[in-house]
């Protein structure tokens, strides 16, 4: 399945296109809910303001984008800001150096890893896609996906496997292609 | 060229998990509610009464002008009034 590009994507928002905001908002969501939980330990009603107040600005500053390939920094930079503000608004005491900035860093390198993964899950097929993601991200069991697909429980061990062999070998070929050792001279 | 087992796979996947349905609702409705937001803005500028009474309880008169006050959207004309 072909994923639009983030600059393409970036471009349909600025134009008002309510569609693509759409998709903007789903491609980022969970980014951006990683961001303010696991970088930030910020939770319940505090991670959820954070979580609209990040997609507000990114709203609102659309236009100020330098480029628009460079979109998911920007998020995870809005992100930063608007939990460090909430935890410094929590804690007045709370001493600029107390922020977890390394912890910060740590997370967006793993998440942006993360984030591959999942435009390489949107690549396989949608029902490979849904079982992988209800089980690794939704943690549901074998009986809930079942009931969900349609599928009896004890099939979904062996798609899982499967689709998820599926998925190392999207991550290897694109890893390969990207890789300029892997570029054959002739 | 990094190489991924399948239990990096996993935990790659479980590092990205799904967000609340309504979060993820309300920041996509923003666009929405934007249009509606405008004319309350521009009644603000015009009408000082409007203006205070909206700066007292924002919720209330969202309501009032029948638009939903979710998160996002009291942030968003909070802000745009305080420019």
């Amino acid at each position: 399945m072909a994923v639009t590009p983030d600059a393409e994507l970036v471009a349909r928002c600025r134009e008002g296109d309510a569609e693509a905001w759409h998709e903007l908002v789903d491609r980022f969501s969970r980014y951006v809910f990683a961001i303010v939980g696991q970088g930030y330990g910020l939770r319940g009603d505090d991670a959820e303001d954070v979580f609209q107040e990040v997609f507000s600005r990114v709203f609102e500053r659309l236009d100020t984008l330098r480029s628009d390939d460079a979109v998911r920094p920007w998020i995870a930079q809005l992100a930063r800001r608007c939990a460090v503000d909430r935890l410094r608004s929590a804690s007045r005491e709370l001493p600029v150096e107390d922020v977890p900035e390394e912890r910060y860093e740590e997370t967006i390198a793993l998440l942006d890893e993360a984030m591959a993964v999942r435009e390489a899950l949107a690549e396989l097929t949608p029902e490979c896609a849904e079982i992988l993601d209800r089980f690794f991200a939704r943690d549901e069991s074998y009986r809930t996906i079942g009931e969900a697909l349609d599928l009896p429980a004890g099939t979904i061990a062996s798609r899982i496997s499967r689709c998820l062999a599926k998925l190392r070998e999207r991550l290897e070929g694109r890893n390969r292609s990207s890789d300029p050792s892997s570029v054959r001279v002739t | 060229m990094t190489r991924y087992d399948e239990e990096r796979i996993a935990g790659l996947l479980r590092a990205l998990p799904a967000v609340p349905q309504g979060w993820v609702q309300a920041a996509q409705e923003l666009p929405l509610a934007r249009y509606e937001l405008d004319s309350i803005v521009e009644r603000a500028a015009r009408d000082a009464a409007f203006r205070d009474a909206l700066l007292a309880d924002l919720e209330a008169a969202l309501r009032a002008e029948g638009v939903e006050p979710s998160t996002p959207v009291v942030a968003h004309l909070r802000r745009r009034l305080e420019q």
